[in-house]
């Protein structure tokens, strides 16, 4: 049975279909801006299979597309924006969280995702994700963490760890680092979690949990990037990296986010580690009013939902 | 930009074959990663000693009787290059 794709491109009676129109399209296609592709990411570059993740989330929790906003900043994870058939929005660096925050205030029925990388959302956006997290504004937060900044050529970020060699740190990275899930449930998230690449399933299910939570929500996806980290810190190609993933990665849900930091080959710690209810940020805005103004609180007109 | 659609499917057709699921790929996306050849559960795939116009190997499928139409090679490729459907009949005849 087994061919060459040599020899079925020669083939044409391969080519001829009688397969239904809707066989023939990826279930993703319908979430893609398909006139873009193919994207600019590097081959073996884990972007991708996150968007995958996410667009097989959105088909799995079945939300309306018209209520969905996609925000992302700068950087390689910042393309995401572009190439989603999404009402979606690229804006300046690090500031997708406060974005999305004025968009989730002007009409508060969206459902906003913020999709963005390590560097912008913990580094030039960190107080922004620290403030989102503290005042528990009804984001959903997708930080795709490659431990390094991609697409500006490997400098270091506040996710590199320890010892990692990146290009602004030739002999070894000698700062502490940001261990992201820590920092936003310290700050207050409700929904945390941490996957990898590798988890794509869970990664799936936990975008489509974040969807049901109100509140702050973070998910942070471990990727590889097999041109400027794991070829400087020679780790292999992306499928090594995938591997390493699938050796060391341990699932423990609820695991105390201040064990899971990240070394550059040890143990990567994954699972949904914070899930608990706090009142976000308009219901403790409503409630406040309401206590204070009595009779002279007016509710808000709704924003129209233009479709 | 013209879809080259690898199918499975028609392999199955022409060795009688019936299965629970087919895998799809768009030769001229993929980038050689690998990740669908690695992760496959059944191992369908290989690298093909073909080349795509981007001077890519592509995977191609070697043993198409046993794939189950999960998809897990659609959600791992990056490149959306490849997908898995389930059969409509489930594989029975």
């Amino acid at each position: 049975m087994s061919t060459d794709l040599n020899t079925d491109l020669l083939n044409n009676d391969l080519l001829n279909t009688d397969l239904p129109d809707d066989d023939l399209v990826n279930p993703v296609e319908p979430f893609l801006r398909t006139d873009r592709m193919p994207h600019i990411w590097c081959p073996g570059c884990g972007i991708g299979t996150t968007v995958n993740c996410f667009a097989r989330a959105l088909i799995e929790s079945k939300i309306d597309l018209q209520s969905l906003a996609l925000v992302s900043g700068i950087g390689c994870t910042g393309r995401v924006a572009g190439y989603v058939a999404l009402d979606s929005f690229h804006t300046t660096h690090g500031r997708a969280i406060p974005f999305a925050t004025g968009l989730k205030l002007a009409n508060p029925k969206l459902n906003v995702v913020v999709y963005s990388g390590d560097g912008d959302l913990s580094a030039i956006g960190g107080n922004h994700l620290i403030h989102a997290a503290r005042r528990n504004i009804d984001l959903k937060v997708i930080c795709v963490n490659n431990l390094i900044y991609a697409m500006t050529g490997g400098q270091t970020a506040p996710t590199t760890p320890d010892h990692a060699t990146t290009s602004t740190n030739p002999y070894g990275t000698f700062e502490p680092s940001f261990n992201l899930p820590h920092l936003v449930e310290a700050a207050g998230a409700v929904y945390v979690a941490r996957w990898t690449t590798f988890h794509v399933r869970q990664l799936a299910r936990a975008i489509g949990e974040a969807f049901q939570k109100k509140g702050f929500s973070f998910i942070e996806v471990i990727s590889p990037c097999p041109t400027l980290y794991q070829r400087r810190n020679k780790l292999g190609d992306s499928l090594d990296t995938m591997k390493y993933y699938k050796a060391k990665s341990k699932v423990k849900n609820g695991a105390p986010t201040s064990e899971v930091g990240l070394t550059i080959s040890g143990e990567i710690i994954v699972g949904k580690f914070v899930d608990r209810e706090r009142p976000d940020y308009q219901s403790m805005m409503r409630a406040q009013y309401v206590d204070s103004l009595g009779d002279r609180f007016v509710e808000p007109m709704e924003a129209e939902v233009c479709s | 930009m013209f879809h080259h659609f690898y199918q499975a499917h028609f392999l199955i057709k022409r060795g009688g074959l019936v299965t629970k699921g087919r895998v799809s790929i768009v030769a001229e996306r993929c980038k050689s990663c690998g990740f669908c050849i690695e992760f496959c559960p059944s191992h369908v795939l290989a690298f093909s000693s073909a080349f795509n116009a981007k001077g890519y190997h592509v995977p191609h499928v070697v043993h198409p009787e046993k794939c189950s139409g999960c998809d897990l090679c659609g959600m791992y490729c990056p490149d959306f290059a490849i997908y898995g459907k389930k059969n409509a009949d489930g594989g029975k005849k």
